[in-house]
């Protein structure tokens, strides 16, 4: 069924080792970065990093506290970067993972727009013969169908990252905070936020500070998705019936004023009638 | 044949080399792109991964060549047979507009190549399905109404007679397929409900990107038709442009009720009243390029005067570009940690080099075919 992760943000210390141990799984190289004033490095997932543990000052009551986020695919349950790929390049898999066609991309980068999350990202560096890709975590698929767990979950040594099953994350994380409610805001983050998203988040400071956008409960593509298989279909229709009718009309008018002794041609109709 | 056709006028003049420089600066750039990649003459980034060429090029070249859409349909469809000599430079517009958007897509997608999977590769969840399809059906049928220019500079009678037969389901199918990805172009935003400010993210985007490309098209038919009567110097056909424009108010008037409608109807007409960047546009955009040319071209002494008739279409190109702008590009919420993008001198350097060819194929077309009905030189190749 389908596979999850949970992010307990209270249990994290900020190690990094998931960071590291998703570039050296997936053979990632290293980035040149330079210093932005915060431990978090590099400052964003990029094609050569999928995973990045965010660094964040957050105010408590008495003083500044880290708050550590963790930035890579959330693998949605209603993925909008899968509903806005032209190509259907990207697809969502039963298990869980996300998933990208490397033979079917265009390029288009639609997906990288479409995710709130900010995580699809793109080789700028390759030209045509390279053929540039869309990158972003696999959720270790293959280490998956290897019956493993994800790399940054192996090597997670404070157990703040867990791999399972998604239903049975969700109670775990419910009963986390049911047990420490002082160490907990009172949510779970990915249960029902874009529809659902099969990274979750339970965390001692508000979602925003982890860096995850505040997201309703429908899945965000909802609007374009009815916009493309309901009003489209609509005015395709609508348009070829009405055009004709208009044309039909406009001819039939014209034929009888020329019966009428008219010259034929409506030449004096004007544009906005 | 060639030989004659090239005593009539010689060809070399310093607008051809200025031309011929920019487009081979275009060709240069896009070599380099080819060859290291997008980041190697953008400024593109993960973070802001459509720029300049996706709001300039596609959305706004796209909207900008609706003249064609719009003259095909008021001449063949709604009975506006006197606006005929309109058509042919407006036809040919269209299609370079076209043309030039699949020039752009082709330096912008990572794998140009594969433009065709759209072809074999369906996902019609996408947006971007519907322009890519659109966008092809319609250059096709824009290259179909242009090619009785060919036939007739040639003498083929066959083929014209062919084109002719069919102008009407062909006019039908254009307004149909532009009215879809012309309107689709905004779709392609409403699935940034969270990342798009509140005052330019509504469901109603495809329908205001339709009413502006409506709005837009005779515009630029006025603006085309006076610079290629002051350039060729030809007659201007002032009566049928001020008749033509006569229509752009009604339109205008139509996204004003859409546009506070839409922020009326779900609560957030408050914050046109905080002042910020995207209330700005929304004000500049709404008093500037919409109310104001809107008054103006229900003037009869607006519609009669040929530097009005082109300023207040000017202000209806801008309102295109500011909205395209304000919508693919400025108001995008980035995250935090984002550099602000602005685009690199190359990327300018590939859209003017992009436009430049534009140009001087409508240059080519208006002295080598019969583009101007009233001036249609006799056919020469006979």
């Amino acid at each position: 069924m389908a596979k999850a992760i949970l992010f307990d943000a209270f249990r994290c210390t900020g190690c990094r080792g998931c960071q590291v141990a998703c570039k050296q799984w997936n053979d990632l190289p290293a980035e040149a970065t330079h210093n932005t004033g915060s431990y978090q490095n590099p400052p964003r997932v990029s094609a050569d990093t999928w995973l990045v543990m965010q660094f964040r000052e957050v105010e408590n009551g008495d003083g500044v506290a880290w708050a550590f986020g963790r930035h890579a695919c959330m693998h949605c349950l209603h993925p909008a970067c899968v509903s806005a790929c032209p190509v259907g390049a990207l697809y969502k898999t039963d298990e869980g993972p996300v998933l990208y066609h490397d033979d079917r991309c265009i390029g288009c980068r639609y997906c990288m727009l479409a995710c709130p999350f900010e995580i699809p990202t793109f080789q700028w560096d390759k030209g045509l013969f390279e053929g540039p890709e869309i990158k972003k975590c696999t959720f270790c698929i293959d280490r998956l169908s290897a019956g493993m767990e994800p790399a940054c979950v192996q090597t997670c040594p404070s157990g703040a990252l867990m791999f399972g099953e998604r239903d049975e994350l969700i109670d775990v994380a419910e009963a986390r905070i049911r047990e420490h409610p002082e160490r907990y805001v009172d949510h779970v983050y990915g249960k029902d936020e874009a529809g659902g998203t099969s990274v979750l988040y339970i965390s001692p400071v508000p979602f925003e500070e982890l860096g995850l956008p505040q997201l309703g409960s429908a899945p965000i593509q909802e609007d374009a998705e009815d916009i493309m298989t309901k009003a489209t279909p609509a005015v395709l229709v609508g348009m070829l019936v009405g055009l004709g009718g208009i044309y039909w009309l406009v001819k039939r008018r014209q034929e009888m004023m020329g019966k009428n002794g008219g010259s034929g041609r409506e030449g004096d109709r004007e544009a906005s009638s | 044949m060639i030989g004659r056709v090239t005593l009539r006028r010689p060809p070399i003049s310093p607008a051809v080399v200025v031309l011929g420089g920019l487009i081979v600066l275009g060709l240069v750039v896009a070599l380099i792109r080819y060859a290291s990649g997008l980041g190697a003459i953008s400024n593109l980034n993960d973070n802001t991964g459509w720029g300049l060429w996706i709001s300039f090029d596609l959305l706004c070249g796209v909207a900008l060549a609706s003249g064609a859409f719009i003259t095909a349909s008021i001449v063949y469809l709604f009975g506006g047979e006197r606006y005929r000599p309109l058509l042919r430079p407006a036809i040919l517009t269209g299609f370079l507009g076209y043309l030039m958007v699949i020039l752009a897509l082709l330096v912008d997608l990572g794998r140009p190549e594969r433009i065709w999977y759209l072809l074999i590769f369906w996902n019609h969840h996408s947006v971007m399905f519907e322009v890519g399809w659109c966008v092809m059906l319609y250059t096709f049928v824009l290259a179909l109404e242009f090619s009785p220019l060919v036939f007739e500079r040639f003498g083929l009678e066959a083929p014209r007679r062919l084109i002719h037969a069919l102008i009407i389901p062909l006019a039908i199918a254009g307004a149909t397929l532009s009215t879809l990805h012309q309107s689709s172009l905004g779709s392609l935003y409403v699935i940034l409900p969270d990342q798009l400010d509140k005052i330019w993210h509504t469901p109603l985007l495809p329908l205001m990107f339709w009413l502006t490309a409506v709005a837009v098209g005779p515009a630029m038919v006025i603006l085309e038709s006076t610079i290629s009567s002051r350039v060729f110097r030809r007659g201007l056909e002032l009566d049928l442009l001020g008749g033509l424009a006569r229509v752009i108010p009604f339109v205008l008037a139509a996204y004003i009720a859409v546009k506070i409608g839409d922020l009326a109807g779900s609560g957030e007409l408050s914050l046109l009243t905080e002042w910020n960047l995207e209330s700005g546009l929304w004000w500049l955009e709404i008093m500037g390029f919409v109310f104001l040319p809107m008054v103006l071209f229900s003037l009869p002494a607006v519609r009669q005067s040929s530097a009005w008739l082109m300023f207040s279409a000017f202000l209806v190109v801008s309102e295109v570009i500011l909205s395209r702008f304000a919508v693919g590009l400025i108001a995008i919420g980035r995250p935090e940690f984002a550099a602000s993008y602005v685009p690199h001198p190359l990327e300018f350097a590939v859209t003017i080099g992009i436009v430049s060819a534009g140009v001087a194929a409508f240059g080519l077309v208006a002295r080598y075919l019969p583009l101007f009905v009233e001036h249609a030189p006799s056919p020469a190749a006979e």
